[in-house]
């Protein structure tokens, strides 16, 4: 009986499946969906190689200290960090007197209050002061941006799908939307003639949606002179602070990959060790079941024999 | 006590005799784990599976405890204190949260590798109905608590996967909305539902540890299954559990800690969502809402409804949802063949293997963007699941015709290596020599 009504309730939500399996594939070849521009234009992130990646992947801290220094001078006009710490910067290299500089000279000031009245005021960051937003709150940043809201950066590269490369590729990767087309060599504009880029927005094949609201960030090579150097292209500029967006996503990565390496090694040791004592612990019984001591009978043998030869009967 | 020959526990030690006669506990440790508990002997590695899921639990509970002493469970707070107190300025709290993000995944996979082990060897069958379902009871336990930890980050998948799945109860015709409001403490989820989250997300571990217990008391009692679905005929079928399935339990566990070692020191956020990385925002609902990946075949099962047909669609995903966990309750009824192991039942085989390959589709639909050929397959697959366990296994198990079965477990390990397996009481002969036995 039991099995009678399971068997029916099985039949019935069957059957319910099966009149929206048929549903489905009506609706489907009756009215197809129209095709997406996001869809068909949107491109994955590029390949490109940071010193981060892979198990044994550790930070360039040279790299990191330019990709902090387009932050500070790109970037952070618009987008906090407030995750991280003046502190933490410590990580890239620098001392604690530049530290404090950089905390000093940030050109956001720390919301604070007036000592002498309690009204609200600001004061100079310090180094235990995480990075000051640009704008007070998320109306001022919108009343700013044409209503768009600049993400916090802390995060970033763990947010979003491709981390570091989606960075550096939307960065780099704005484009004349004019004649732009996908890998099959369809031409967007052609083929979507209402997917044009609405005023106050960007064209940028790597954003989800093609149109970001953020204008092309870096623009002109020596944006940023670097103190080290290293010549500031585009190309170069959007990889280091991507690097650097990496930092602040996952500042422990390279004791995480340390550590990691370390516990492989003994788990791996364990493993071996482990395996080899359950293969002498398994060897008697995997061939057979045996008495020992004096059921054994070898030993019954010796017995017999010892017994035969000093002439004990029985 | 498990088996009639079980052996009783006989201290040696005097102080242990001393210990065992007030308190014992040595006893419940020597029936449990040691030479009390004889255990069948041609276990294969499906069967380390068990152990493997009770320390993933220990993991969760140890890395859980201290993660709780660092998390402040408030929608101003949770994601700052996860994200940057505990990743970043706690001592080593990126490797406990890690831990614990990928101790569940790896939780889930082991119990899902030791339910269908349970699946192909009819571990549900009498005697063991009981021991099935309080795993069925500890699963459940697993899938709310998991899901409500991974609502606790307050994430954007935090937040909408909670709206999401609380949404399912205002499926249910007019209880449904008061009860949803009822559970979440407010219309959408919030400070209410986020702190009642944690403290039943504290609490649900201890209560899965009991059911444990119990789970395992009740395993004890007939003993442990084994691959011939063959009962336990004598002693000679048996090896005490220590050191035989200690020491195999013990170098598989390091093995599987080394994998799951490997997921979280370097890919940590491999199994989980970008998206969970950005703020809840109540205002901002991400493209494709998708659960962890444990959830997915169930997901699946829930989305492949999109007709009213009587019902509205989403009663129908939501009833279908539950149900499909719920008719594993049956199955000691529902499959009434009296041959325990697939390795015996060859039509049965053929479906299981379906089944897996089943689940592994409903999976992959339920983590995926939906399109028009994944909504089909998805459903193919949903209405396969249900036939299968409701319809194809009552009729396979009386119409199919198993294989001879093995007179014993000691029969079907030994056999075709006789020159290895002398009966009890005679020694092997040595490799080289010719056996003069007796």
């Amino acid at each position: 009986m039991l099995r009678f009504i399971l068997g029916f309730i099985g039949a019935v939500f069957a059957a319910v499946l099966l009149i929206s399996f048929f549903s489905n594939l009506a609706t489907y070849f009756q009215n197809p969906p129209a095709p997406l521009a996001a869809e068909a234009f949107h491109k994955e992130p590029k390949e490109v190689r940071f010193s981060s990646d892979g198990p044994f992947g550790r930070f360039d801290k040279a790299q990191l200290q330019r990709g902090f220094q387009v932050y500070s001078e790109v970037c952070s006009a618009c987008h906090s960090l407030k995750m991280v710490s003046f502190r933490d910067l410590k990580q890239l290299g620098y001392n604690d007197a530049e530290i404090k500089k950089i905390a000093s000279d940030w050109k956001t000031q720390v919301p604070s209050i007036n000592p002498d009245t309690g009204e609200a005021a600001t004061r100079k960051a310090l180094p235990s002061d995480n990075f000051p937003a640009p704008f007070a709150n998320e109306t001022a940043a919108r009343a700013a941006n044409n209503n768009a809201l600049p993400p916090d950066l802390s995060l970033i590269t763990k947010a979003r799908e491709g981390g570091p490369h989606y960075v550096y590729s939307l960065i780099t990767g704005y484009t004349n939307q004019a004649g732009y087309k996908n890998e099959k060599g369809e031409e967007l504009l052609k083929k979507f003639p209402d997917a044009k880029t609405p005023q106050n927005l960007h064209f940028n094949p790597y954003f989800a949606n093609l149109n970001i609201a953020m204008p092309p960030p870096l623009t002109s090579s020596g944006q940023v002179s670097y103190a080290d150097g290293t010549k500031p292209t585009v190309d170069q500029m959007a990889k280091d602070v991507a690097a650097f967006l990496v930092w602040t996503a996952e500042p422990n990565l390279e004791s995480r990959h340390a550590a990691g390496l370390a516990v492989a090694i003994f788990l791996l040791i364990a493993s071996i060790l482990g395996y080899l004592a359950y293969q002498q612990i398994w060897h008697e019984p995997k061939r057979a079941v045996r008495v020992t001591g004096a059921l054994d009978p070898e030993n019954q043998a010796k017995t017999r024999r010892a017994k035969a030869k000093s002439g004990i009967a029985g | 006590m498990s088996f009639s020959w079980a052996k009783p526990y006989e201290p040696k030690n005097p102080f242990m005799r001393w210990l065992d006669e007030r308190l014992p506990l040595p006893r419940l440790v020597y029936g449990a784990i040691g030479g009390g508990y004889p255990v069948p002997r041609n276990l294969n590695y499906f069967w380390n599976f068990g152990v493997l899921a009770g320390i993933f639990l220990t993991v969760q509970i140890v890395t859980g405890i201290v993660l709780a002493m660092h998390y402040y469970a408030t929608t101003d707070g949770a994601f700052t204190s996860v994200n940057q107190l505990i990743m970043r300025d706690v001592n080593a709290g990126w490797l406990l949260r890690y831990a614990h993000m990928n101790g569940a995944s790896f939780f889930f996979l082991v119990t899902y590798i030791h339910i269908f082990r349970g699946l192909y060897y009819g571990s549900y069958k009498a005697p063991r109905e009981l021991v099935w379902m309080l795993g069925l009871v500890i699963y459940l336990l697993m899938m709310a608590t998991g899901f409500m930890g991974y609502v606790l980050p307050w994430g954007q998948m935090s937040y909408w996967g909670a709206q999401v799945i609380t949404g399912f109860f205002s499926a249910f015709p007019i209880i449904g909305e008061p009860l949803r409001v009822f559970l979440l403490g407010g219309y959408a989820p919030d400070q209410a539902a986020l702190t009642r989250f944690f403290s039943l997300h504290y609490l649900l571990p201890f209560v899965i540890a009991g059911v444990v217990i119990l789970h395992i008391w009740a395993l004890h009692i007939p003993g442990s299954g084994n691959p011939t679905g063959v009962d336990v005929k004598s002693e000679k079928d048996t090896l005490p559990f220590h050191p035989f399935y200690t020491a195999k339990d013990g170098w598989f566990a390091a093995a599987m800690l080394l994998a799951y070692c490997l997921v979280t020191f370097f890919v940590p956020n491999y199994l989980g969502h970008p998206d969970n990385y950005i703020q809840a925002n109540p205002l901002a609902t991400p493209a494709h809402i998708v659960p962890e990946w444990y959830f997915w075949p169930f997901y699946a099962i829930l989305r492949s409804f999109t007709v009213d047909f009587i019902l509205p669609a989403k009663l129908w995903g939501v009833l279908a949802m539950f149900a499909s966990i719920l008719l594993l309750f049956f199955l000691p009824w529902l499959d009434k063949s009296p041959v325990r192991s697939g390795s015996y039942r060859p039509v049965f085989k053929r479906f299981f293997w379906l089944l897996v390959i089943d689940v592994l589709i409903l999976g992959y639909i339920g983590g995926a963007p939906i399109n028009w050929w994944r909504v089909a397959l998805g459903q193919a697959a949903s209405a396969y699941y249900f036939i299968h366990f409701l319809v194809i296994l009552p009729l396979v198990s009386a119409f199919e015709t198993p294989l001879p079965l093995p007179i014993s477990i000691s029969d079907s390990v030994l056999h075709g290596e006789a020159a290895e397996a002398a009966p009890v009481g005679q020694k092997a002969p040595r490799r080289g020599s010719t056996a003069t036995a007796g």
